[in-house]
């Protein structure tokens, strides 16, 4: 069956098996492994994009169900060469450790930084319950979400903030 | 104990909290983990798992999977026998008879727990290599089984291995049981508990996988895989499993996801995919599913303790007596049985001085997942068990449990110690009492006491647990652990190349799996030649690109890996300053190498850059005499003894009365991991170690049915503790510097885990006490406390 969607801003159109998970649509089809699989119950979270501006876990859809959609990756978030704030967080406090759970954990902090900009750490330890992460204790992911939610409201990054939000 | 040199350099990057220069590939979805990886004409491997705990194998039927389009090849036990020898346990226990049976890659005539392997397919995309392992028709002729350790050593259990009498790998022992026993019945005081430290599922988030390529035109073997160790893995897989020539496999463990341990070992799949990539001449690549990684990859922990601790009534500790019986699973994993009688048997005794100890573990067969290291491996057993019943000595005497702890900790001055007769190599340094001291300051011990008080007045269950802890890392030296029956050295190995241009390539035989030792790793190589972070890349993992390597487990890629790159730096220091010396001609006397240039001593200005050296060096044109050209230098560590990490960890709980459900209100953690290359990098360690043990405290257990169904079995079913239910940690340190390697590191990868889980269960008891209720099993889930609580 087709499928139409946009990832990263560039327009993809393939014929797709009906049962192809999107996650191995982004993956395997379209070549972008940034994006991982930790399980296959849809705990995890490692999986996680935004689609038409909502953090969704990429395993629990169909890539036909994504058709005509607007995919963003964690490839796609840096813009111009520049990182995203929630990338420059992630970095500077430490929020990584193996990396694999890193892709989809900022993109669940972005779907959660677009509905709560300010967030208290208890609304931070909720938003980003639905993604796991078994290397830092999650502390430093808490401190690398604020670090970018304060930075995306004021001066610069607020404008890159914007910038990515209004291309959804 | 020698005394290795301490480093010449005065540190500028040593020491601080410097960004990782992994990070930028992993924050930007750059990094390229094993599933990544895409070779030309890549097959894809599934493999069909046991449904049985134990069952005979009468006939498996792989023609309607053959048959499927897509489908290139189908394998079963049958077609590896000859082909492939069974995996090798590389780390029996020392000193006593090991019962080790073959564990062949896939089953031939029985399985014998669910997730043994029965059969592989090839085929061209993994759809449709799991689609025909549905038309794989196995029949099987189920067994009893048996998922219990003493149930398994009990007369008329089933029977796994006729290798194996009673189920037993093997019953190792430590100490004097005479003197001990004599003891303890004397003793004023004795207090004794039963023990679960409970099976748990190690849970990196990248699960495990391999792809082979075989090269017909070269007949060499590469295997990427998700490893811990790539070096280990290419001589046990060549030498002892595939029979390949070692000069003719590769093994490369690319960006891993995580470990924990359960990345150490070999398993069947590496084996089964180097197989097909032969016989199908493409490349193959398998990765596990989720639910394949919780029955087919190591579990951890699952020992069965007996604990009996004699004392004084003024609260001195006298005598300690231990059963343990470890559960390992269907087969003796590469390291199950060593981590039982080496890191486990050898340190139940703790910090604590205690004259008179016996110590005897069994390492049991059943029909469940192999278990083996998992963070921590052997010492959470340990300090688990000697830190519950230090709290329950406490309790018996009505002392303060930190002072019963300062009571018996082991004094600076006893230091090198040998904990009596476990047959230990020494701690090498330890300040027990001031990190007691400072983590009791930092929670505020006198206020949080008077503060419980005053809660249970209220009829509030509030509780304080502590977790001093010591624990053996940068595990070494080659000669000891031979004796302890590891079949391998225990070295380090680096390679240092300074090129052309004044930029330095080191390559570590350590592989991390998420540490940033690509960071540290340059922190100390940066500074051994006075250059910038930036000019030096760490490589790693790779089994063609350096001198054999041990790898990453036991908290010893720092202590032993960064070890020898400073040796190896070290050569070079001194040729360098040859070769300076040389250009600026003067004695090699008269100059010094400091901050990057050689330079005559006393006369300002009269030096060479790092980099002038460097292109001589490659120039090789104006050296000294005799001189080879190039800078390269290969050194291998091999430390007199082990290192001793320690210190004490403070938890405090609330629990709910109502529901049983425990919260954890502060959690204060002062370690002591000698010299710190990084603070931001180890404060992460202990952060990621202390989840981890608060996860097996009060949310994880893998549980099975008495069928040997893995109930656990999916992450919906075992609770890997997520963002809102971990707390705030509060880190400090102490500084105790080990003489045992040139870094004073002693390592920080285990050690949060190790000190977490006692402390939690400490003050969850403590906060029950006024109730009466001295001691349940991990994990603490709000269930159990709600039973223990309504009686």
């Amino acid at each position: 069956m087709k499928v139409s969607l946009t990832i990263n801003g560039v327009e993809r159109t393939h014929d797709v098996e009906p049962r192809l998970l999107l996650v191995n649509y982004i993956r395997d089809v379209v070549g972008l492994t940034g994006t991982h699989i930790g399980c296959d119950t849809s705990q995890c979270g490692a999986c996680t994009v935004i689609m038409n501006g909502l953090a969704v876990k990429s395993c629990t859809i169909l890539a036909m169900q994504a058709d005509g959609a607007e995919i963003l990756t964690i490839e796609g978030l840096a813009r111009n060469g520049k990182l995203h704030p929630l990338q420059e967080g992630f970095w500077e406090k430490h929020g990584l450790q193996c990396g694999f759970c890193t892709p989809g954990m900022i993109l669940a902090a972005y779907g959660l930084l677009e509905r709560h900009p300010r967030p208290s750490e208890e609304e931070i330890r909720h938003g980003i319950e639905g993604n796991l992460c078994r290397c830092t204790g999650y502390q430093n992911i808490v401190a690398a979400i604020q670090w970018a939610a304060e930075r995306m409201e004021t001066g610069e990054e607020a404008r890159f903030g914007r910038l990515v939000t209004s291309s959804h | 104990m020698a005394i290795a040199e301490p480093p010449r350099m005065a540190p500028k990057l040593v020491g601080t909290s410097i960004k990782r220069k992994e990070d930028p590939r992993l924050i930007t979805g750059n990094g390229q983990y094993l599933d990544d990886i895409k070779l030309p004409g890549m097959a894809h491997v599934a493999i069909l798992r046991s449904p049985h705990a134990h069952a005979r194998i009468h006939h498996i039927d792989t023609s309607a999977a053959r048959a499927l389009p897509g489908v290139i090849d189908v394998i079963t036990g049958a077609d590896l026998v000859d082909a492939v020898n069974p995996l090798p346990c590389a780390f029996p226990a020392g000193g006593v008879e090991n019962h080790i049976p073959p564990h062949r890659v896939l089953a031939v005539d029985r399985v014998r727990y669910v997730g043994d392997g029965v059969a592989a397919v090839v085929a061209e995309d993994p759809y449709i290599a799991h689609d025909a392992l549905e038309l794989i028709t196995v029949d099987y002729e189920p067994l009893p089984a048996v998922v219990d350790q003493e149930k398994a050593m009990a007369d008329g259990a089933p029977h796994l291995h006729d290798e194996a009498p009673h189920n037993i790998c093997m019953h190792w022992t430590a100490g004097d049981r005479a003197a001990t026993d004599a003891a303890l019945k004397s003793a004023e005081v004795v207090v004794r508990q039963h023990l679960h430290n409970q099976r748990l599922i190690p849970n990196p988030m990248e699960t495990r996988g391999a792809i082979a390529r075989y090269d017909p035109g070269t007949g060499e073997m590469t295997i990427w895989m998700t490893s811990q160790c790539p070096h280990v893995h290419k001589i046990l897989l060549a030498a002892f499993v595939l029979g390949i020539p070692e000069h003719k496999v590769r093994c490369i463990a690319p960006e891993v996801g995580g470990g924990f341990g359960s990345k150490i070992f070999v398993y069947p799949d590496m084996a089964i995919c180097a197989v097909l990539a032969k016989r199908v001449g493409r490349p193959v690549k398998f990765v596990e599913t989720r639910r394949e990684n919780y029955t087919a990859t190591t579990h951890g922990r699952d020992h069965i303790q007996d604990v009996e601790l004699a004392a004084t009534r003024d609260g001195t500790i006298t005598a300690l007596r231990v059963r343990s019986i470890a559960n390992l699973g269907a087969y003796a994993s590469t390291g199950a049985p060593g981590v039982v009688s080496t890191l486990f048997g050898r340190m139940v005794s703790g910090c604590y001085k205690i004259p008179h100890i016996f110590n005897e573990a069994y390492g049991v067969y059943t029909n469940t997942s192999m278990v083996d290291a998992y963070r921590g491996a052997g010492r959470p057993e340990a300090t688990y068990l000697i830190e519950r019943m230090v709290d329950l000595l406490a309790a018996e005497l009505q002392m303060d449990p930190a002072e019963v702890r300062r009571k018996n900790f082991i004094p600076p001055e006893d230091f090198p110690y040998e904990p009596s007769g476990l047959g230990l190599v020494p701690y090498d340094t330890g300040e027990y009492a001031g990190a007691l001291d400072l983590a009791l300051q930092k929670v505020g011990y006198a206020d949080l006491r008077r503060q419980q008080q005053q809660a249970r007045a209220q009829g509030r269950l509030i509780g304080v647990g502590l977790s001093s802890y010591v624990e053996i890392c940068g595990l070494a030296p080659s000669d000891w652990v031979q004796k302890e029956g590891w079949g391998g050295p225990l070295y380090e190995s680096a390679h240092v190349r300074v090129l052309a241009t004044g930029k330095v390539v080191a390559t570590t035989g350590t592989s991390p799996h998420g540490q940033g030792h690509e960071t540290t790793f340059a922190q100390i190589v940066a500074d051994q030649f006075g250059v910038g972070i930036d000019d030096v890349e760490i490589l790693h993992g790779d089994t063609a690109q350096g001198p054999f390597g041990l790898g990453t487990y036991g908290s010893r890629s720092l202590a032993v890996g960064g070890s020898a790159l400073v040796q190896a730096s070290a050569k070079l220091r001194e040729k360098i300053k040859a070769i300076g010396a040389h250009l600026l001609e003067v004695a090699v006397e008269d100059v010094e190498f400091e901050n990057g240039v050689v330079a005559v001593k006393g006369a300002p200005g009269r030096q060479k850059t790092f980099a002038e050296i460097a292109m001589a060096a490659w120039l090789g044109s104006s050296l000294p005499p005799g001189m080879e050209g190039l800078l390269e230098a290969t050194a291998v560590f091999d430390p007199p003894d082990c290192t001793f990490p320690f210190g004490t960890h403070v938890c405090v709980v609330e629990i709910d009365r109502e529901t049983g459900q425990p919260t954890i209100l502060r959690y204060v953690a002062v370690d002591d991991v000698g010299h710190v290359i990084n603070p931001m990098v180890v404060d992460g360690q202990l952060h990621g170690g202390i989840a981890q043990g608060i996860g097996q405290a009060l949310y994880e257990a893998a549980v099975y049915d008495d069928n040997g169904q893995l109930l656990s079995g999916s992450m919906a079913d075992y609770a890997v503790p997520k963002a809102t239910d971990l707390p705030v940690f509060e880190l400090d340190r102490t500084v105790t510097p080990t003489p045992v390697n040139p870094l004073g590191s002693k390592g920080a990868g285990e050690a949060g885990t190790i000190a977490a889980a006692p402390a939690v269960v400490n003050a969850v008891m403590d906060a029950l006490a006024p109730l009466g209720i001295k001691h349940i099993d991990m994990p603490l889930t709000a269930q159990r406390i709600w039973a223990a609580i309504s009686g």
